[in-house]
Protein backbone atom coordinates (compact mmCIF):
# COMPACT_ATOMS: atom_id res chain seq x y z
CA UNK A 1 0.00 0.00 0.00
CA UNK A 2 2.67 2.19 0.75
CA UNK A 3 4.36 2.23 -2.47
CA UNK A 4 1.34 2.53 -4.48
CA UNK A 5 0.05 5.52 -1.92
CA UNK A 6 3.48 7.12 -3.15
CA UNK A 7 3.49 6.01 -6.78
CA UNK A 8 0.26 8.74 -6.25
CA UNK A 9 1.89 10.95 -4.73
CA UNK A 10 4.84 11.31 -7.44
CA UNK A 11 2.47 10.75 -10.30
CA UNK A 12 0.31 13.65 -9.02
CA UNK A 13 3.08 16.13 -8.41
CA UNK A 14 4.29 15.81 -12.11
CA UNK A 15 1.12 15.82 -13.45
CA UNK A 16 -0.01 18.87 -15.91
CA UNK A 17 -3.47 19.82 -16.45
CA UNK A 18 -5.84 17.12 -17.24
CA UNK A 19 -8.41 17.57 -20.17
CA UNK A 20 -11.49 18.83 -19.64
CA UNK A 21 -14.10 16.86 -21.13
CA UNK A 22 -17.52 18.89 -21.01
CA UNK A 23 -20.56 17.65 -19.49
CA UNK A 24 -19.86 13.90 -20.69
CA UNK A 25 -16.85 11.83 -19.43
CA UNK A 26 -15.93 8.20 -20.17
CA UNK A 27 -14.58 5.73 -17.66
CA UNK A 28 -13.34 2.13 -19.14
CA UNK A 29 -11.70 -0.15 -18.13
CA UNK A 30 -11.48 -3.10 -15.13
CA UNK A 31 -14.78 -5.49 -14.84
CA UNK A 32 -14.29 -6.05 -11.44
CA UNK A 33 -14.37 -1.96 -10.76
CA UNK A 34 -17.31 -1.72 -13.36
CA UNK A 35 -20.06 -2.65 -10.53
CA UNK A 36 -18.75 0.40 -8.38
CA UNK A 37 -18.46 2.88 -11.04
CA UNK A 38 -21.66 1.86 -13.00
CA UNK A 39 -23.65 2.78 -9.64
CA UNK A 40 -21.51 5.87 -8.46
CA UNK A 41 -22.26 6.78 -12.29
CA UNK A 42 -26.05 6.48 -11.47
CA UNK A 43 -26.12 8.26 -8.33
CA UNK A 44 -23.88 10.92 -9.45
CA UNK A 45 -26.35 11.91 -12.52
CA UNK A 46 -29.08 11.79 -10.51
CA UNK A 47 -27.45 14.55 -8.00
CA UNK A 48 -26.05 16.22 -11.24
CA UNK A 49 -28.78 16.60 -13.89
CA UNK A 50 -26.18 17.95 -16.35
CA UNK A 51 -23.56 15.30 -15.83
CA UNK A 52 -23.25 12.46 -18.86
CA UNK A 53 -21.16 9.30 -17.31
CA UNK A 54 -20.66 6.69 -20.09
CA UNK A 55 -19.11 3.75 -18.13
CA UNK A 56 -17.54 0.56 -20.29
CA UNK A 57 -15.81 -2.83 -19.35
CA UNK A 58 -13.14 -4.19 -21.82
CA UNK A 59 -10.73 -5.22 -18.85
CA UNK A 60 -8.01 -3.29 -17.01
CA UNK A 61 -5.20 -3.33 -19.75
CA UNK A 62 -7.84 -1.86 -22.10
CA UNK A 63 -8.61 0.96 -19.82
CA UNK A 64 -4.85 2.00 -19.04
CA UNK A 65 -4.43 1.83 -23.00
CA UNK A 66 -7.75 3.80 -23.76
CA UNK A 67 -6.65 6.03 -21.54
CA UNK A 68 -2.99 6.52 -22.86
CA UNK A 69 -5.10 6.97 -26.13
CA UNK A 70 -7.24 9.87 -24.72
CA UNK A 71 -10.32 7.39 -25.69
CA UNK A 72 -11.52 7.75 -22.05
CA UNK A 73 -11.21 10.18 -19.17
CA UNK A 74 -11.13 7.46 -16.67
CA UNK A 75 -9.12 4.12 -16.51
CA UNK A 76 -10.66 1.48 -13.96
CA UNK A 77 -8.12 -1.26 -13.28
CA UNK A 78 -7.93 -3.94 -10.39
CA UNK A 79 -4.10 -3.92 -10.70
CA UNK A 80 -1.45 -1.02 -10.21
CA UNK A 81 0.02 0.52 -13.65
CA UNK A 82 2.93 -1.98 -15.25
CA UNK A 83 6.24 0.19 -15.60
CA UNK A 84 5.86 -0.58 -19.81
CA UNK A 85 2.13 1.46 -19.35
CA UNK A 86 3.64 3.73 -17.52
CA UNK A 87 6.49 4.87 -20.03
CA UNK A 88 3.57 4.33 -22.84
CA UNK A 89 2.37 7.32 -21.27
CA UNK A 90 4.52 9.42 -20.97
CA UNK A 91 5.50 9.26 -24.39
CA UNK A 92 2.36 10.19 -25.03
CA UNK A 93 2.81 12.99 -22.60
CA UNK A 94 0.05 12.14 -20.23
CA UNK A 95 1.43 11.66 -16.65
CA UNK A 96 -1.22 9.34 -15.06
CA UNK A 97 -2.43 9.76 -11.49
CA UNK A 98 -3.60 6.80 -9.43
CA UNK A 99 -6.31 7.29 -6.91
CA UNK A 100 -7.31 3.82 -4.92
CA UNK A 101 -11.08 3.43 -4.48
CA UNK A 102 -11.40 0.58 -2.72
CA UNK A 103 -10.06 -3.04 -1.94
CA UNK A 104 -11.14 -6.34 -3.29
CA UNK A 105 -10.20 -9.80 -2.33
CA UNK A 106 -10.24 -12.25 -5.13
CA UNK A 107 -12.40 -14.94 -4.20
CA UNK A 108 -12.52 -18.51 -5.44
CA UNK A 109 -15.67 -19.99 -6.08
CA UNK A 110 -17.13 -22.88 -7.17
CA UNK A 111 -20.29 -25.16 -8.14
CA UNK A 112 -22.55 -25.07 -4.76
CA UNK A 113 -22.52 -28.78 -5.20
CA UNK A 114 -18.79 -29.65 -4.95
CA UNK A 115 -17.95 -30.59 -1.04
CA UNK A 116 -14.77 -28.74 -0.60
CA UNK A 117 -14.38 -25.98 1.42
CA UNK A 118 -11.62 -24.65 1.51
CA UNK A 119 -8.25 -25.12 -0.25
CA UNK A 120 -4.54 -23.96 0.06
CA UNK A 121 -2.68 -21.75 -2.30
CA UNK A 122 -0.43 -24.18 -3.24
CA UNK A 123 -3.67 -26.75 -4.40
CA UNK A 124 -4.71 -23.88 -6.41
CA UNK A 125 -1.91 -23.32 -8.09
CA UNK A 126 -1.83 -27.08 -8.88
CA UNK A 127 -5.31 -26.98 -10.08
CA UNK A 128 -4.11 -23.80 -12.35
CA UNK A 129 -0.99 -24.65 -13.29
CA UNK A 130 -0.59 -28.51 -13.94
CA UNK A 131 -2.54 -31.21 -15.84
CA UNK A 132 -5.01 -31.83 -12.42
CA UNK A 133 -8.10 -34.02 -13.93
CA UNK A 134 -9.69 -34.58 -11.43
CA UNK A 135 -10.53 -33.40 -7.89
CA UNK A 136 -9.70 -36.48 -5.95
CA UNK A 137 -6.26 -35.84 -6.80
CA UNK A 138 -6.17 -33.07 -4.38
CA UNK A 139 -8.78 -34.89 -2.10
CA UNK A 140 -11.95 -33.60 -3.62
CA UNK A 141 -14.70 -35.90 -4.57
CA UNK A 142 -14.73 -37.77 -8.21
CA UNK A 143 -15.72 -34.83 -10.62
CA UNK A 144 -13.99 -33.62 -13.68
CA UNK A 145 -11.71 -30.48 -12.95
CA UNK A 146 -12.70 -27.19 -15.03
CA UNK A 147 -10.47 -24.74 -14.73
CA UNK A 148 -12.08 -21.58 -15.72
CA UNK A 149 -9.15 -18.01 -15.67
CA UNK A 150 -9.68 -15.01 -16.79
CA UNK A 151 -8.28 -13.31 -20.23
CA UNK A 152 -4.82 -11.75 -20.47
CA UNK A 153 -6.27 -8.20 -20.52
CA UNK A 154 -8.22 -8.69 -16.72
CA UNK A 155 -6.26 -7.23 -14.04
CA UNK A 156 -7.77 -9.88 -12.02
CA UNK A 157 -5.84 -12.19 -13.71
CA UNK A 158 -2.41 -10.39 -13.02
CA UNK A 159 -3.36 -10.16 -9.34
CA UNK A 160 -4.44 -13.49 -9.12
CA UNK A 161 -1.06 -14.57 -11.35
CA UNK A 162 1.22 -12.17 -9.30
CA UNK A 163 -0.12 -13.41 -5.95
CA UNK A 164 -1.14 -17.25 -6.03
CA UNK A 165 0.61 -18.71 -9.29
CA UNK A 166 3.87 -17.14 -8.82
CA UNK A 167 3.39 -15.63 -12.47
CA UNK A 168 3.75 -19.34 -13.59
CA UNK A 169 1.62 -19.85 -16.90
CA UNK A 170 -1.52 -20.72 -16.68
CA UNK A 171 -2.83 -24.54 -18.26
CA UNK A 172 -3.55 -24.52 -21.72
CA UNK A 173 -6.89 -26.11 -21.47
CA UNK A 174 -8.55 -23.50 -19.14
CA UNK A 175 -11.47 -21.99 -20.16
CA UNK A 176 -10.81 -18.04 -20.72
CA UNK A 177 -13.50 -15.65 -19.95
CA UNK A 178 -13.53 -11.94 -20.73
CA UNK A 179 -15.58 -11.20 -17.44
CA UNK A 180 -15.89 -11.79 -13.97
CA UNK A 181 -19.35 -12.27 -15.08
CA UNK A 182 -18.87 -15.03 -17.16
CA UNK A 183 -16.69 -16.43 -14.65
CA UNK A 184 -19.85 -16.44 -12.12
CA UNK A 185 -22.25 -17.68 -14.20
CA UNK A 186 -20.30 -20.89 -16.15
CA UNK A 187 -19.24 -22.32 -12.27
CA UNK A 188 -22.99 -21.48 -11.23
CA UNK A 189 -24.21 -23.99 -13.83
CA UNK A 190 -21.14 -26.50 -14.00
CA UNK A 191 -20.10 -28.73 -11.09
CA UNK A 192 -16.40 -29.50 -11.79
CA UNK A 193 -15.74 -25.83 -11.81
CA UNK A 194 -13.07 -23.33 -10.06
CA UNK A 195 -13.17 -19.66 -10.90
CA UNK A 196 -12.16 -16.71 -9.36
CA UNK A 197 -13.86 -13.26 -9.58
CA UNK A 198 -14.01 -10.21 -7.25
CA UNK A 199 -15.64 -10.38 -3.94
CA UNK A 200 -18.64 -8.35 -5.66
CA UNK A 201 -19.37 -11.12 -7.76
CA UNK A 202 -20.57 -14.37 -4.88
CA UNK A 203 -23.85 -14.73 -5.19
CA UNK A 204 -26.51 -17.47 -3.93
CA UNK A 205 -25.52 -19.56 -7.37
CA UNK A 206 -21.85 -20.30 -6.28
CA UNK A 207 -20.11 -20.74 -3.44
CA UNK A 208 -17.04 -18.91 -2.13
CA UNK A 209 -14.25 -21.40 -0.80
CA UNK A 210 -11.62 -20.16 2.05
CA UNK A 211 -7.99 -20.32 1.01
CA UNK A 212 -5.10 -20.58 3.43
CA UNK A 213 -7.95 -21.12 5.83
CA UNK A 214 -9.99 -17.76 5.62
CA UNK A 215 -12.91 -17.23 4.29
CA UNK A 216 -12.34 -14.32 1.48
CA UNK A 217 -14.76 -11.47 3.02
CA UNK A 218 -15.05 -7.53 3.99
CA UNK A 219 -13.41 -8.01 7.48
CA UNK A 220 -10.94 -10.69 6.30
CA UNK A 221 -9.71 -8.28 3.90
CA UNK A 222 -10.01 -5.49 5.54
CA UNK A 223 -8.19 -6.67 8.60
CA UNK A 224 -4.99 -8.04 5.87
CA UNK A 225 -5.93 -11.69 6.73
CA UNK A 226 -7.41 -12.62 3.45
CA UNK A 227 -4.21 -13.81 1.25
CA UNK A 228 -5.35 -12.74 -2.00
CA UNK A 229 -6.21 -9.11 -1.87
CA UNK A 230 -5.73 -6.03 -3.75
CA UNK A 231 -6.85 -2.46 -4.43
CA UNK A 232 -9.12 -0.69 -7.15
CA UNK A 233 -7.82 1.95 -8.82
CA UNK A 234 -9.08 4.94 -11.48
CA UNK A 235 -6.44 6.26 -13.21
CA UNK A 236 -6.36 10.09 -14.97
CA UNK A 237 -4.31 11.59 -16.85
CA UNK A 238 -3.25 14.29 -14.95
CA UNK A 239 -4.62 15.96 -12.31
CA UNK A 240 -8.44 15.59 -12.28
CA UNK A 241 -10.31 18.62 -13.14
CA UNK A 242 -13.87 19.47 -13.51
CA UNK A 243 -16.68 16.50 -13.76
CA UNK A 244 -13.69 14.07 -13.78
CA UNK A 245 -13.07 15.42 -10.47
CA UNK A 246 -16.33 16.00 -9.36
CA UNK A 247 -16.96 11.98 -9.71
CA UNK A 248 -13.82 10.47 -8.28
CA UNK A 249 -14.84 12.97 -5.34
CA UNK A 250 -18.13 11.19 -5.44
CA UNK A 251 -16.73 7.67 -5.32
CA UNK A 252 -14.33 8.65 -2.65
CA UNK A 253 -16.98 10.28 -0.43
CA UNK A 254 -19.19 8.90 2.13
CA UNK A 255 -21.92 8.62 -0.57
CA UNK A 256 -19.79 6.40 -2.99
CA UNK A 257 -18.57 4.03 -0.52
CA UNK A 258 -21.62 3.27 0.69
CA UNK A 259 -21.61 1.84 -3.07
CA UNK A 260 -18.49 0.78 -2.51
CA UNK A 261 -19.88 -1.72 0.17
CA UNK A 262 -22.95 -2.43 -1.03
CA UNK A 263 -21.45 -3.45 -4.27
CA UNK A 264 -19.75 -6.14 -2.07
CA UNK A 265 -16.16 -4.47 -2.12
CA UNK A 266 -14.23 -3.12 0.95
CA UNK A 267 -13.58 0.39 1.26
CA UNK A 268 -11.06 2.75 2.76
CA UNK A 269 -11.07 4.71 5.52
CA UNK A 270 -11.56 8.16 5.72
CA UNK B 1 -22.16 11.99 -71.01
CA UNK B 2 -21.76 15.91 -72.05
CA UNK B 3 -22.85 17.94 -69.75
CA UNK B 4 -20.63 19.17 -67.07
CA UNK B 5 -23.21 17.78 -64.34
CA UNK B 6 -23.29 14.44 -66.28
CA UNK B 7 -19.25 13.83 -65.94
CA UNK B 8 -19.50 14.92 -62.37
CA UNK B 9 -21.89 12.29 -61.82
CA UNK B 10 -19.78 9.47 -63.66
CA UNK B 11 -16.67 10.46 -61.92
CA UNK B 12 -18.52 10.25 -58.43
CA UNK B 13 -19.94 6.80 -59.00
CA UNK B 14 -16.32 5.52 -60.68
CA UNK B 15 -15.43 7.10 -57.41
CA UNK B 16 -17.58 5.03 -55.01
CA UNK B 17 -16.72 1.62 -57.31
CA UNK B 18 -13.36 2.17 -57.16
CA UNK B 19 -13.16 2.87 -53.11
CA UNK B 20 -13.51 -0.80 -52.35
CA UNK B 21 -10.20 -1.49 -54.50
CA UNK B 22 -8.84 1.22 -52.11
CA UNK B 23 -9.83 0.29 -49.04
CA UNK B 24 -9.05 -3.23 -50.29
CA UNK B 25 -5.34 -2.16 -50.95
CA UNK B 26 -5.41 -0.64 -47.72
CA UNK B 27 -6.09 -3.30 -45.70
CA UNK B 28 -4.00 -5.95 -47.20
CA UNK B 29 -0.63 -3.48 -46.51
CA UNK B 30 -1.89 -2.77 -43.26
CA UNK B 31 -1.77 -6.43 -42.35
CA UNK B 32 0.95 -7.37 -44.08
CA UNK B 33 2.94 -3.80 -42.48
CA UNK B 34 1.75 -5.36 -38.85
CA UNK B 35 1.97 -8.97 -38.94
CA UNK B 36 5.15 -9.37 -41.18
CA UNK B 37 7.72 -8.20 -37.72
CA UNK B 38 6.18 -10.96 -36.08
CA UNK B 39 9.19 -13.12 -37.96
CA UNK B 40 11.75 -10.77 -36.40
CA UNK B 41 11.23 -13.10 -32.99
CA UNK B 42 9.71 -15.94 -34.12
CA UNK B 43 10.41 -18.65 -36.85
CA UNK B 44 7.53 -19.15 -39.58
CA UNK B 45 7.25 -22.35 -38.70
CA UNK B 46 7.53 -22.15 -35.12
CA UNK B 47 4.87 -19.21 -34.99
CA UNK B 48 2.13 -21.73 -37.70
CA UNK B 49 3.72 -25.03 -35.97
CA UNK B 50 4.08 -24.22 -32.35
CA UNK B 51 1.91 -25.83 -29.72
CA UNK B 52 2.13 -22.80 -26.89
CA UNK B 53 0.28 -19.82 -27.34
CA UNK B 54 1.09 -17.72 -24.10
CA UNK B 55 2.13 -14.10 -25.54
CA UNK B 56 1.90 -12.66 -22.26
CA UNK B 57 4.38 -15.08 -20.21
CA UNK B 58 7.77 -14.56 -19.44
CA UNK B 59 9.20 -15.50 -21.60
CA UNK B 60 5.92 -15.07 -24.68
CA UNK B 61 5.24 -18.01 -26.69
CA UNK B 62 3.87 -17.79 -29.78
CA UNK B 63 2.79 -20.65 -31.33
CA UNK B 64 -0.91 -20.75 -33.16
CA UNK B 65 -0.70 -24.21 -34.22
CA UNK B 66 -3.79 -24.53 -31.12
CA UNK B 67 -5.61 -21.41 -32.67
CA UNK B 68 -5.69 -22.58 -36.25
CA UNK B 69 -6.62 -26.43 -35.47
CA UNK B 70 -9.63 -24.96 -33.15
CA UNK B 71 -10.37 -22.41 -36.74
CA UNK B 72 -10.36 -25.77 -38.80
CA UNK B 73 -12.28 -27.86 -36.32
CA UNK B 74 -15.50 -25.34 -35.71
CA UNK B 75 -15.46 -24.68 -39.43
CA UNK B 76 -15.63 -28.40 -40.04
CA UNK B 77 -18.20 -29.10 -37.94
CA UNK B 78 -20.22 -26.11 -39.09
CA UNK B 79 -19.94 -27.43 -42.64
CA UNK B 80 -21.32 -30.95 -41.28
CA UNK B 81 -24.30 -28.50 -40.38
CA UNK B 82 -24.95 -26.33 -42.84
CA UNK B 83 -23.88 -28.37 -46.26
CA UNK B 84 -26.87 -30.72 -45.74
CA UNK B 85 -29.54 -28.08 -44.26
CA UNK B 86 -28.34 -25.71 -46.67
CA UNK B 87 -28.25 -27.55 -49.90
CA UNK B 88 -30.72 -29.57 -48.72
CA UNK B 89 -33.16 -25.87 -48.14
CA UNK B 90 -32.17 -24.76 -51.51
CA UNK B 91 -33.33 -27.83 -53.17
CA UNK B 92 -36.52 -27.78 -51.33
CA UNK B 93 -36.94 -24.14 -52.19
CA UNK B 94 -36.31 -24.46 -55.79
CA UNK B 95 -37.59 -28.04 -56.76
CA UNK B 96 -40.81 -28.79 -54.60
CA UNK B 97 -41.88 -25.82 -52.92
CA UNK B 98 -45.10 -24.06 -54.36
CA UNK B 99 -45.26 -20.30 -55.17
CA UNK B 100 -47.16 -19.78 -51.37
CA UNK B 101 -44.09 -21.50 -49.34
CA UNK B 102 -41.55 -19.84 -51.31
CA UNK B 103 -43.01 -16.76 -50.23
CA UNK B 104 -42.79 -17.17 -47.04
CA UNK B 105 -39.28 -19.55 -46.40
CA UNK B 106 -37.51 -17.64 -48.59
CA UNK B 107 -37.62 -14.41 -46.65
CA UNK B 108 -37.11 -16.45 -43.66
CA UNK B 109 -33.82 -17.70 -44.41
CA UNK B 110 -33.14 -14.09 -45.51
CA UNK B 111 -33.58 -13.05 -42.17
CA UNK B 112 -31.85 -15.96 -40.12
CA UNK B 113 -28.84 -14.26 -42.17
CA UNK B 114 -29.54 -11.09 -40.60
CA UNK B 115 -29.69 -12.00 -37.11
CA UNK B 116 -26.73 -10.24 -35.08
CA UNK B 117 -23.86 -12.68 -34.07
CA UNK B 118 -24.07 -12.01 -30.77
CA UNK B 119 -27.56 -12.96 -30.67
CA UNK B 120 -26.40 -16.54 -31.77
CA UNK B 121 -23.49 -16.30 -29.59
CA UNK B 122 -26.13 -15.24 -26.38
CA UNK B 123 -27.98 -18.09 -27.58
CA UNK B 124 -25.33 -20.52 -27.53
CA UNK B 125 -24.28 -19.53 -24.23
CA UNK B 126 -27.17 -19.92 -22.23
CA UNK B 127 -29.31 -22.48 -24.26
CA UNK B 128 -26.99 -24.69 -26.49
CA UNK B 129 -23.98 -24.85 -23.92
CA UNK B 130 -26.00 -26.20 -21.26
CA UNK B 131 -28.13 -28.28 -23.23
CA UNK B 132 -25.00 -29.94 -24.33
CA UNK B 133 -23.71 -30.36 -21.29
CA UNK B 134 -26.76 -32.33 -20.36
CA UNK B 135 -26.97 -34.23 -23.51
CA UNK B 136 -23.19 -35.93 -23.44
CA UNK B 137 -22.91 -35.35 -20.12
CA UNK B 138 -19.66 -33.20 -20.46
CA UNK B 139 -18.05 -31.68 -17.38
CA UNK B 140 -18.66 -28.21 -19.07
CA UNK B 141 -21.13 -26.87 -22.70
CA UNK B 142 -18.38 -24.43 -23.85
CA UNK B 143 -16.63 -26.69 -26.78
CA UNK B 144 -15.88 -27.34 -30.32
CA UNK B 145 -19.12 -29.03 -30.88
CA UNK B 146 -21.39 -26.16 -29.41
CA UNK B 147 -19.28 -23.70 -31.26
CA UNK B 148 -19.79 -25.60 -34.63
CA UNK B 149 -23.15 -26.67 -34.37
CA UNK B 150 -23.99 -22.35 -33.88
CA UNK B 151 -21.62 -21.72 -36.62
CA UNK B 152 -23.21 -24.24 -38.93
CA UNK B 153 -27.10 -22.99 -38.40
CA UNK B 154 -24.96 -19.30 -38.99
CA UNK B 155 -23.60 -20.33 -42.74
CA UNK B 156 -26.65 -22.24 -43.50
CA UNK B 157 -28.71 -19.12 -44.66
CA UNK B 158 -25.31 -18.23 -46.78
CA UNK B 159 -24.95 -21.60 -48.50
CA UNK B 160 -28.83 -22.34 -49.02
CA UNK B 161 -29.30 -18.53 -50.94
CA UNK B 162 -26.26 -19.15 -53.08
CA UNK B 163 -27.07 -22.86 -53.90
CA UNK B 164 -30.72 -21.75 -54.81
CA UNK B 165 -29.47 -19.29 -57.23
CA UNK B 166 -27.25 -21.53 -58.75
CA UNK B 167 -30.17 -24.13 -59.07
CA UNK B 168 -32.53 -21.09 -61.05
CA UNK B 169 -29.08 -20.63 -63.13
CA UNK B 170 -29.41 -24.04 -64.83
CA UNK B 171 -31.58 -23.46 -68.11
CA UNK B 172 -34.80 -24.57 -68.26
CA UNK B 173 -33.93 -26.35 -71.54
CA UNK B 174 -31.72 -28.73 -69.66
CA UNK B 175 -34.87 -29.69 -67.56
CA UNK B 176 -36.88 -30.38 -70.91
CA UNK B 177 -34.41 -31.95 -72.91
CA UNK B 178 -34.32 -34.11 -70.00
CA UNK B 179 -38.46 -34.66 -69.47
CA UNK B 180 -38.20 -35.31 -73.45
CA UNK B 181 -35.58 -38.62 -72.87
CA UNK B 182 -37.82 -39.85 -70.68
CA UNK B 183 -35.99 -38.85 -67.67
CA UNK B 184 -38.34 -38.80 -64.63
CA UNK B 185 -38.58 -35.60 -61.56
CA UNK B 186 -35.82 -37.15 -59.53
CA UNK B 187 -33.56 -38.40 -62.48
CA UNK B 188 -33.67 -34.94 -64.49
CA UNK B 189 -32.66 -33.51 -60.23
CA UNK B 190 -29.67 -35.73 -59.67
CA UNK B 191 -28.70 -36.36 -63.08
CA UNK B 192 -28.86 -33.25 -64.89
CA UNK B 193 -30.05 -30.30 -62.55
CA UNK B 194 -27.52 -31.12 -59.42
CA UNK B 195 -24.38 -31.81 -61.79
CA UNK B 196 -25.24 -28.55 -64.25
CA UNK B 197 -25.09 -26.46 -60.49
CA UNK B 198 -22.55 -28.38 -59.21
CA UNK B 199 -19.94 -25.99 -59.44
CA UNK B 200 -22.25 -22.80 -58.63
CA UNK B 201 -22.95 -25.33 -55.10
CA UNK B 202 -19.75 -25.33 -54.45
CA UNK B 203 -19.26 -21.85 -54.64
CA UNK B 204 -22.27 -21.65 -52.36
CA UNK B 205 -20.30 -24.23 -49.72
CA UNK B 206 -16.87 -22.19 -49.86
CA UNK B 207 -19.12 -18.78 -48.91
CA UNK B 208 -20.50 -20.35 -46.18
CA UNK B 209 -17.10 -22.12 -45.00
CA UNK B 210 -15.82 -18.07 -45.07
CA UNK B 211 -18.37 -17.11 -42.72
CA UNK B 212 -17.68 -19.79 -40.89
CA UNK B 213 -14.35 -19.64 -40.03
CA UNK B 214 -14.43 -15.35 -39.98
CA UNK B 215 -17.08 -15.43 -37.55
CA UNK B 216 -16.07 -14.14 -33.98
CA UNK B 217 -18.16 -13.07 -31.87
CA UNK B 218 -20.02 -16.31 -31.56
CA UNK B 219 -16.76 -18.35 -31.07
CA UNK B 220 -15.58 -15.87 -28.55
CA UNK B 221 -18.73 -16.60 -26.73
CA UNK B 222 -19.44 -20.26 -27.14
CA UNK B 223 -15.94 -22.05 -28.04
CA UNK B 224 -14.27 -21.85 -24.25
CA UNK B 225 -10.92 -20.53 -25.09
CA UNK B 226 -8.47 -22.35 -24.52
CA UNK B 227 -5.60 -22.42 -26.58
CA UNK B 228 -5.19 -25.88 -26.90
CA UNK B 229 -5.24 -28.52 -29.57
CA UNK B 230 -8.69 -30.14 -29.75
CA UNK B 231 -8.94 -33.41 -29.05
CA UNK B 232 -11.89 -34.27 -29.39
CA UNK B 233 -14.86 -32.24 -30.54
CA UNK B 234 -16.16 -31.66 -26.59
CA UNK B 235 -12.97 -30.10 -25.99
CA UNK B 236 -13.11 -25.81 -25.07
CA UNK B 237 -10.97 -24.03 -27.91
CA UNK B 238 -9.71 -20.88 -28.94
CA UNK B 239 -10.30 -20.16 -32.50
CA UNK B 240 -8.25 -17.57 -34.21
CA UNK B 241 -10.79 -14.82 -34.54
CA UNK B 242 -11.87 -15.54 -30.50
CA UNK B 243 -7.97 -15.12 -30.09
CA UNK B 244 -7.62 -11.59 -32.31
CA UNK B 245 -11.03 -10.45 -30.21
CA UNK B 246 -10.32 -11.49 -26.38
CA UNK B 247 -6.14 -9.85 -26.72
CA UNK B 248 -6.08 -6.91 -29.04
CA UNK B 249 -7.46 -5.05 -26.46
CA UNK B 250 -4.78 -5.28 -24.40
CA UNK B 251 -1.98 -5.76 -26.49
CA UNK B 252 0.78 -2.85 -26.06
CA UNK B 253 0.50 -1.55 -29.72
CA UNK B 254 4.15 -2.22 -31.71
CA UNK B 255 4.76 -4.49 -29.57
CA UNK B 256 5.33 -8.68 -29.94
CA UNK B 257 2.00 -9.59 -28.76
CA UNK B 258 0.30 -6.99 -30.69
CA UNK B 259 2.42 -7.96 -34.30
CA UNK B 260 1.87 -11.66 -33.56
CA UNK B 261 -2.57 -11.20 -33.30
CA UNK B 262 -2.02 -8.81 -37.17
CA UNK B 263 0.18 -12.10 -38.31
CA UNK B 264 -3.07 -14.25 -37.18
CA UNK B 265 -5.40 -12.07 -39.26
CA UNK B 266 -2.86 -12.09 -41.72
CA UNK B 267 -3.14 -15.71 -41.56
CA UNK B 268 -7.21 -15.72 -41.57
CA UNK B 269 -7.45 -13.02 -43.84
CA UNK B 270 -4.99 -15.28 -46.74
CA UNK B 271 -7.42 -18.29 -46.04
CA UNK B 272 -10.72 -16.59 -46.66
CA UNK B 273 -9.21 -14.71 -50.05
CA UNK B 274 -8.39 -18.22 -51.24
CA UNK B 275 -11.78 -19.58 -50.52
CA UNK B 276 -13.43 -16.58 -51.86
CA UNK B 277 -10.74 -16.85 -54.86
CA UNK B 278 -11.75 -20.43 -55.38
CA UNK B 279 -15.63 -19.81 -55.39
CA UNK B 280 -15.08 -16.84 -58.13
CA UNK B 281 -13.42 -18.83 -59.82
CA UNK B 282 -15.40 -22.17 -60.14
CA UNK B 283 -19.23 -20.10 -60.19
CA UNK B 284 -17.16 -18.34 -63.84
CA UNK B 285 -16.60 -21.66 -64.74
CA UNK B 286 -19.30 -22.99 -64.33
CA UNK B 287 -20.98 -20.08 -66.05
CA UNK B 288 -18.93 -20.54 -68.53
CA UNK B 289 -19.95 -24.51 -69.34
CA UNK B 290 -23.73 -23.55 -69.32
CA UNK B 291 -23.24 -20.68 -71.73
CA UNK B 292 -23.80 -17.85 -69.52
CA UNK B 293 -20.72 -15.69 -69.78
CA UNK B 294 -21.01 -12.21 -69.00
Amino acid sequence: MKKILALTVVLSMAAPAGVFAGGKITAAGSTTVLPITQKAAEEFMKKNKDADIVIRGGGSGVGVASIIDGTCDIAAASRAIKPAELEKASKKGRDLVAHVIAMDGISHILHPSNPVKGLTREQIKRLYTTRVKNWKEIGGPDLPVVVLSRDSASGTFEAFSELVLDKKKVRPDAIMQASNQGIASIVARTPGAIGYVGLGYITDSVRAISVDGVLPDRDAVVRNKYPIARPLFLYTAGKPEGLVKEFIDFIKGPEGRKIVEEQGFVALKK
Amino acid sequence: MNTPKERFIKLLFTAAAFSSLALLAGIIIVLFREALPVFSFVSPLAFLGGESWYPTAEPPEFGIWPLIAASAWVTGIALVICVPLGVGSALYLHELAGPRQRAVLKPVIEVLASVPSIIYGFFGMTVMAPFMQEAFGLPIGLCALTAGVILGVMATPTVASIAEDALGYVPRSFREASFALGANRWETLVKVIIPAAGSGISTAIILGMSRAIGETMTVLMVAGGAAVVPASVFDPVRPMTAAIAAEMGEAAVGGEHYHALFAIALALFLVTFVFNAAAELISRRYRLKLGLAR
